[in-house]
């Protein structure tokens, strides 16, 4: 042991939100630019200046972070949305710079912030193996000795010499894993990379980071999903609004966190005592699942995801009306939907426990995170019984199989929502 | 450090395996040759990548890089060989009019390329560390292939037109050379540029619009030192052009060298200062992006 591999001290990264007002074009720069020697030339003469043009919002990412990581050891980092994970990751694979503090780094450091970067839809799978391995660090020579390895992992034989945009999402998280999982570095930084994929899929790469684990790298990982930090990591950090909250044993903070009410999974359930709710009605458990059954995390783009509330009724004859409350990373609601079963409509529930599911169909909510708030409400009169802000939360992935709303297209796709709509073309004249 | 933790042998890409400092810089950047080097294996991956990419893509693929020199030099010889009766020097005006176009073409796709190289990288930038100045580098060299396809066409017409061979054909790889520098000062300068300002995507097509009329390319460069004195010199292209004129054309076209080497002089600032813009401005391409 002896020297830490990594040591933060006192890191900071600021952020200016949105573009510096006016500044964003050449020409508007160099407008600003005269008008402030102007503004400079009038003040040596005496003349009253005129008001320098008020400066851009910021905030701090990252604020007085420290923390040692020894050789060998795995930490998971965890916290809400925004709370600087990334950045730190950002920040310790040299992508962007501190604002303040510094970082010290004892060994070849490689970081997978994202699976596929590089990526090309054109290339085939061959080529992309090659492209995607030397961004990510390794020689030629070390992709030729691992080539083989990394086709196995994949499991995507005959498609090798296809561009990947033929590929399935599957086919294609897959590879982009399996190139990754094949480096060797001495540090290893992992961004919520096991968002995407299948179940089991998933499984395939926790097992894999397992394995690395085991072979002694030391590993920085970020996710939400606390069952696999808890899994994969001996200690955990919990940031909070850029600081540290928290610094220990994963299972320790993991519960803490949890406890806070801070952190937004998959899955909540609530304990008898702290559960939200009044005396008419109170929460149990909310859930994110699939249609199988499972509880997930990320949700491919194609599939209906279900949000399931088991709550208990403790006061009888009223009308309780369940409903969610769906916003995106930006914030925006993307919408609310009423239970209108018409099994309960109008029809007080009797005391008891009950269990109601929304399904959101597949193609139709964009890529990236999503909220959940979930409210029981009574409507003649109004009530609001239970309203549960960051219940759940769950990432929708759509990747490149050319049958979502996507069609080929690679890049940041906008818009609130990614309905598949039927298209159809005639021929007019030919 | 843990014995036996790793065996692989040393990975060129990653950082080295002593300390590592990460602080903010402040200040102007200078580059770190010895970095570049170690990355010298993703540089090629990043040229082929950009060259295969664009063969895949076009419909004509490398059709289109023989056509596009050819149909352009078809055009000038019409209108400002035939049309304008501009004067070549004596020289078969598609020879004299291909001579120029070796260059200009090569720096106006490096160009276009170059400059808007960082921004097409977004998703590298923001997700993995290497030197941010093999992307405008090697978009810049993917334009070679091309300029060898026309290389080749050169010397079809040549042999067409009846051009003797001369000794100073030698002298074009140094040309080449000066034109990749050319174009990659530029680059430097609008890549970066483009990342921070929205407006620099418009004024790099002008220039390769206007470029090709303000360059001697459809008539001699003396026509233009005539007009604007040793001045016509500040662009770099003229002296260049007249460079390939004179490697390919022979002793009569000997560039004016006055000329030629205040263009140099600017390429050389302007690398110089694109390299430090760059460098200092590379720590903010993953934040603003
Ligand atoms: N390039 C940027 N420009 C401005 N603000 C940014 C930038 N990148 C991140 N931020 C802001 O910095 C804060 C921390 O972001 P960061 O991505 O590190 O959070 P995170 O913990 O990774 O969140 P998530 O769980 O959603 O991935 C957020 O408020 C975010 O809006
Ligand atoms: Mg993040």
């Amino acid at each position: 042991m002896g020297r830490p591999i990594i040591s933060v001290r006192g890191l900071g990264k600021r952020y200016q939100l949105g573009a510096t007002p006016g500044h964003d074009t050449l020409r508007d720069h160099l407008a600003h630019a005269l008008a402030a020697l102007q503004r400079r030339w009038r003040r040596r003469n005496g003349e009253g200046a005129a008001p320098e043009p008020a400066g851009p919002r910021e905030i701090w990412a990252l604020r007085e972070v420290s923390f040692d990581v020894m050789p060998g050891e795995v930490v998971g980092v965890i916290g809400r949305n925004g709370a600087g994970k990334s950045t730190l990751l950002k920040i310790l694979s040299r992508i962007t710079d501190p604002t303040e503090g510094e970082v010290r780094l004892r060994g070849r450091t490689a970081s997978l912030l994202e699976v596929g970067t590089g990526f090309h839809p054109e290339l085939t799978g061959r080529e992309n193996i090659f492209l995607n391995g030397a961004i990510l660090g390794m020689t030629q020579a070390e992709i030729r000795a691992r080539f083989d390895e990394i086709v196995a992992f994949a499991d995507i034989g005959p498609f090798l010499d296809t561009p990947v945009k033929r590929y399935s999402s599957g086919m294609y998280t897959r590879l982009a894993f399996a190139v990754a999982a094949h480096l060797q570095p001495e540090i290893l930084v992992v961004d919520e990379v096991l968002a995407v994929g299948d179940a089991a899929f998933q499984k395939k790469c926790l097992n894999k980071m397992q394995d690395i684990g085991r072979t002694g790298r030391t590993i920085l990982f970020v996710s939400h999903n606390l069952s696999a930090i808890t899994r994969l990591c001996q200690r955990a950090i919990w940031l909070h609004q850029g600081r540290v909250m928290r610094d220990g044993p994963a299972a320790e903070v993991a519960s803490a966190y949890l406890n806070s009410g801070i952190g937004t999974g998959a899955e909540r359930t609530w304990p008898d005592g702290a559960a939200p709710g009044n005396t008419v009605v109170r929460l149990v458990r909310v859930r994110v699942r699939r249609e199988d059954g499972t509880t997930c995390e990320a949700v491919d783009i194609r599939e209906p995801v279900g949000i399931e509330t088991e709550y208990e009724v403790l006061t009888p004859d009223k009308v309780l009306v369940p409903n969610y409350h769906f916003y995106n990373e930006e914030g925006v609601c993307v919408f609310i939907s009423h239970d209108v079963d018409p099994a309960w409509r109008h029809r007080p529930k009797p005391c008891g426990r009950y269990r109601s599911t929304a399904w959101v169909p597949g193609n139709f909510l964009a890529e990236g995170r999503l909220t959940v708030n979930v409210a029981i409400s009574t409507y003649r009169p109004f009530e609001v019984h239970v309203h549960e802000r960051d219940a759940v939360a769950f990432t929708v992935v759509d990747n490149l199989s050319g049958e979502t709303a996507r069609g080929d297209y690679a890049g940041k796709l906008p818009g609130v929502v990614r309905p598949l709509l039927r298209w159809q073309t005639e021929v007019l004249e030919s | 450090m843990n014995a036996g933790m790793d065996s692989a042998p040393a990975i060129s890409g990653l950082m080295s395996s002593d300390e590592q400092v990460l602080r903010p810089r402040r200040g102007l950047v200078a580059i770190d040759f010895g970095e570049l080097w170690r990355f010298r294996e993703l540089f090629w991956l990043l040229a082929w990548r950009n060259v295969l990419i664009r063969y895949k893509q076009a419909y004509l693929g490398v059709g289109w890089a023989v056509l596009q020199p050819l149909l352009t030099m078809a055009v000038f010889t019409v209108v400002f060989g035939k049309l304008a009766g501009m004067s070549s020097g004596g020289a078969p005006f598609a020879v004299f009019n291909f001579a120029a176009l070796l260059p200009w073409m090569f720096f106006a796709n490096a160009l276009s390329e170059s400059s808007n190289s960082l921004v097409a990288s977004q998703n590298l930038i923001t997700k993995v560390y290497f030197p941010r100045l093999l992307i405008p580098t090697s978009a810049v060299l993917s334009g070679a292939l091309d300029f060898l396809i026309s290389i080749g066409l050169l010397l079809l017409l040549m042999a067409w037109y009846g051009v003797a061979f001369t000794a100073n054909l030698l002298l074009m790889p140094v040309f080449f050379g000066l034109t990749f520098l050319a174009a990659l000062a530029a680059g430097l300068w609008f890549s970066a540029l483009n990342v921070r300002y929205r407006d620099v995507k418009y004024i790099v097509p002008f220039i390769v619009r206007l470029g090709i009329y303000v360059s001697p390319v459809g008539f001699l460069s003396a026509k233009g030192y005539e007009f604007l004195g040793p001045a016509y010199g500040l662009n770099p292209l003229v002296g260049l052009i007249d460079g390939f004129r004179w490697s390919i054309l022979g002793a009569g076209f000997e560039p004016y060298w006055p000329g030629f080497w205040l263009g140099q002089a600017v390429v050389a600032v302007l690398l110089v200062s694109g390299a430090y813009y760059f460098r200092t401005m590379e720590k903010t391409f993953a934040d603003v992006i």
